[in-house]
């Protein structure tokens, strides 16, 4: 299939694993973030890891937009969800988020009316078809998300809809990464960088990663191809003693990002001063919330909401999960306690969620490719 | 130091491996969606409740038919109910479907199908002219597939309290053959074949339902396998096990098998069959075509100097042109399946939790 199988050909895989291993330096460790929860879910997915020399290792970051969401907030949409005339409307990778009262899914069964949509413009269909009833669309993800959130209220003001509103949860990557990187103790040697989220704001955003860190960033797209790609090229700045930001997802991603989808978004949507990661804490400037001028769309400020911080539970190990520093079988409760038919933390609800990539397509007994295509070399180099 | 992290690796493998031995218990108040789906929150419904209340050995090897002796007859007994959502769609409706899914979990039993009965719960205000359509569709169904409705029931619902026209067939079949088929017989070295291209009808149905503004050419492989599973016998009388891929798919079938058998499974998913329409659909989606529900294709385990006397015989008949060979079974990693992924990597195809698709058949 085109625009498919020339990003997952295996002989380049070879090709570019071999040409890592070659420039990895002996005793030397290579621990690199990926960012995105998307590139988590397509390393396991393919089995990429496979390729990787064993002193490269992937430390799997906090870009999963489901996983980054603290217990409190899932209670506050499940407040509102049931407020008399609401209907509340997410996407299905929310839907099994436990809260402290279980999940939106459990919600459904006891009657509450949550559905699931595809895109928020959903929302705007179900809204229309709805005159007499609130429609609350529950507002996560990252910049790659949050221009569709922003267009969807813009039509919804168009159209005069007064029955729409927004429970808004949407987060900005570049300060989670500075709050990893602040984190005492973490050591990570470079970034792979969110293909999504760079094609709205572009690359420059990562410029201090590399200026005032350091560490090398190559944002790269999600085919398992562009991944290897994107290790090759960090490990490469490594060996040649640079760290820079480098752009191996240029077919999609723009230097400046995309200027109409943050018009958007800043024309609809505001920083908040600060805002709860699970596992991470507090972070100021680090979310987005409804602007005054759209507070008629703002749910926050239609209906009470709670705003309970709720304290993730004790077992979970989410934040160390989310900062890297625990790999997700290290976790004390992975695939027993907390496995993905009853997670305990939210990186096992999302298949972008490191422990649900893991469980489901990592746990087992591994041989690397990159091994064998050396022990092949070598026996070859014997018989010439 | 990474030998001693490969080893701690190792242990929590192993813990979880016998976590998920236990047996299972639904921890839910309520039936959710996910129950439905056809993946582990099935099976824990399944286990804890419906086998834990009617446990008997015919039971519990949970097969897609029961085999039983009835007087000196050997005879295989099933049911199934339909509630797909749209109950027309391009290759089939909720008819042919109804008819098609019962005689095939008696055929991979096995059996030659016989007779069907046929239960119907109607909605208050569904139209009579769709009915008809329904039961004229279930009729050249049971022609084509040799069996005959023999009985039936018929109840009607307020409006609102079903959704159009569910039925539930129930299927009555010979088994003339001495074999013995069964998940649990598979053996490290056996085959696993698939009769052709996977996840045609759930892709069909998913964009049948009109939700996702995704057109494709893709029609619903609903079909009776009685005739493909017979040839399958004919050639391999020793075939260890048959299973037809619905709910949860191929990838759910692969899981039973490594269960039941305590073996392992290694697929390759370059030999997996799969048409560039469903995989486009499902690449746009982000679904795996291994958990698409097909409604006419028989996955067969059989011993590894069969497996090209099964392929042949799959192909030469209308239903399993592009019958292949998708993987083995092996005896490392024992409960597990692991796929060779096109990209040259490794990794394992669990079964899912829940079916982001619903109403699927």
């Amino acid at each position: 299939m085109r625009f498919v199988d020339e990003f997952r050909d295996s002989d380049k895989a070879h090709a570019l694993a071999a040409k890592i291993a070659a420039l990895c330096e002996p005793g030397r460790e290579y621990k690199l973030m990926e960012v995105c929860g998307g590139h988590t879910h397509t390393i396991y997915k393919h089995g990429l890891e496979d390729y990787l020399p064993e002193s490269v290792t992937l430390v799997h970051g906090p870009g999963c937009p489901v996983c980054v969401i603290p217990m409190g907030r899932v209670d506050d949409a499940m407040h509102l969800a049931s407020r008399p005339g609401v209907i509340m409307t997410s996407f299905g990778d929310m839907m099994r988020v436990p809260g402290s009262n279980g999940s939106f899914f459990d919600a459904k069964a006891h009657g509450t009316d949550i559905r699931m949509v595809y895109s928020p413009l959903d929302s705007l269909k179900i809204a229309r078809q709805n005159p007499d009833r609130q429609v609350v669309f529950m507002a996560i993800g990252f910049e790659t998300t949050a221009p569709s959130t922003a267009m969807t209220m813009l039509r919804a003001a168009a159209e005069g809809l007064r029955n729409f509103s927004v429970f808004c949860n949407h987060v900005t990557i570049i300060p989670a990464i500075k709050a990893i990187l602040d984190s005492p103790d973490l050591r990570l040697d470079g970034f792979i960088g969110p293909g999504h989220v760079s094609t709205v704001i572009g690359c420059r955003p990562y410029e201090f990663i590399a200026r005032d860190y350091g560490k090398p960033v190559v944002v790269a797209g999600f085919e398992p191809l562009d991944i290897l790609q994107s290790i090759y090229m960090l490990v490469l700045q490594l060996s040649q003693g640079r760290s820079e930001v480098e752009n191996q997802y240029s077919r999609v991603v723009p230097p400046g990002g995309n200027l109409v989808a943050l018009e958007t978004i800043g024309e609809t949507m505001e920083l908040r001063p600060y805002f709860e990661w699970r596992g991470l804490g507090f972070i100021s400037h680090s979310a987005l919330k409804v602007r005054d001028e759209y507070a008629a769309m703002d749910a926050e400020s239609l209906f009470e909401v709670p705003g309970v911080r709720v304290a993730d539970p004790k077992a979970c190990q989410c934040g160390e999960v989310l900062k890297g520093v625990l790999k997700p079988w290290e976790c004390k409760v992975f695939g027993t306690a907390c496995s993905p038919e009853t997670p305990i933390g939210t990186c096992m609800v999302s298949p972008e969620g490191a422990c649900a990539a893991y469980y489901n397509y990592g746990r087992m007994g591994r041989h690397r490719v990159v091994d064998v295509t050396i022990a092949e070399t070598a026996a070859q180099a014997g018989t010439s | 130091m990474t030998s001693a992290q490969d080893e701690r690796e190792r242990q929590v493998l192993d813990r979880i491996d016998r976590a998920r031995r236990r047996s299972p218990r639904v921890r839910e108040e309520r039936v959710t969606m996910s129950h439905g789906a056809g993946g582990k929150a099935t099976q824990t419904l399944i286990e804890a409740i419906f086998l834990g209340a009617f446990r008997n050995p015919h039971l519990e090897p949970l097969e897609d038919a029961a085999d039983l002796l009835v007087g000196r007859s050997r005879i295989a007994l099933t049911t199934d109910s339909y509630v797909v959502s749209p109950l027309f769609f391009p290759g089939g409706d909720i008819g042919d479907l109804a008819v098609n899914g019962t005689v095939n979990d008696l055929s991979v039993a096995g059996a030659t199908p016989l007779y069907l009965s046929a239960g119907f719960i109607l909605e208050e205000g569904f139209p009579v002219a769709d009915l008809t359509r329904v039961t004229d569709s279930m009729r050249d169904a049971a022609a084509a597939a040799g069996v005959q409705v023999v009985t039936g029931d018929t109840k009607v619902v307020e409006r609102g309290k079903a959704d159009g026209c569910y039925i539930n067939t129930a299927g009555l079949g010979l088994i003339e053959r001495d074999v013995l088929l069964g998940a649990a017989w598979a053996r490290p070295g056996d085959a696993i074949i698939v009769s052709g291209p996977i996840g045609d009808h759930g892709v069909t149905i998913m964009l049948a339902r009109g939700e996702l503004d995704i057109e494709a050419d893709v029609r619903s492989d609903t079909a009776p396998l009685n005739g493909l599973a017979a040839s399958l016998l004919d050639a391999v009388p020793v075939t260890r096990a048959m299973r037809d891929a619905t709910r949860g798919g191929v990838a759910t079938i692969l899981n039973e098998i490594a269960m039941a058998s305590g073996a392992g499974v290694l697929a390759s998913e370059d030999d997996i069959p799969v048409r560039p329409e469903v995989r486009g659909a499902c690449e746009l989606l982000g679904i795996d075509p291994m958990y698409v529900a097909c409604e006419g294709r028989l996955v067969a385990v059989v011993p590894g100097n069969s497996a090209d006397r099964a392929v042949s015989a799959l192909r030469a008949h209308p239903f399993g042109e592009q019958a292949a060979v998708i993987g083995h079974v092996t005896d490392d990693q024992p409960g597990i399946v692991r796929l060779k992924t096109s990209f040259g990597g490794t990794r394992v195809v669990d079964l899912l939790v829940g079916d982001p698709l619903p109403r699927i058949c």
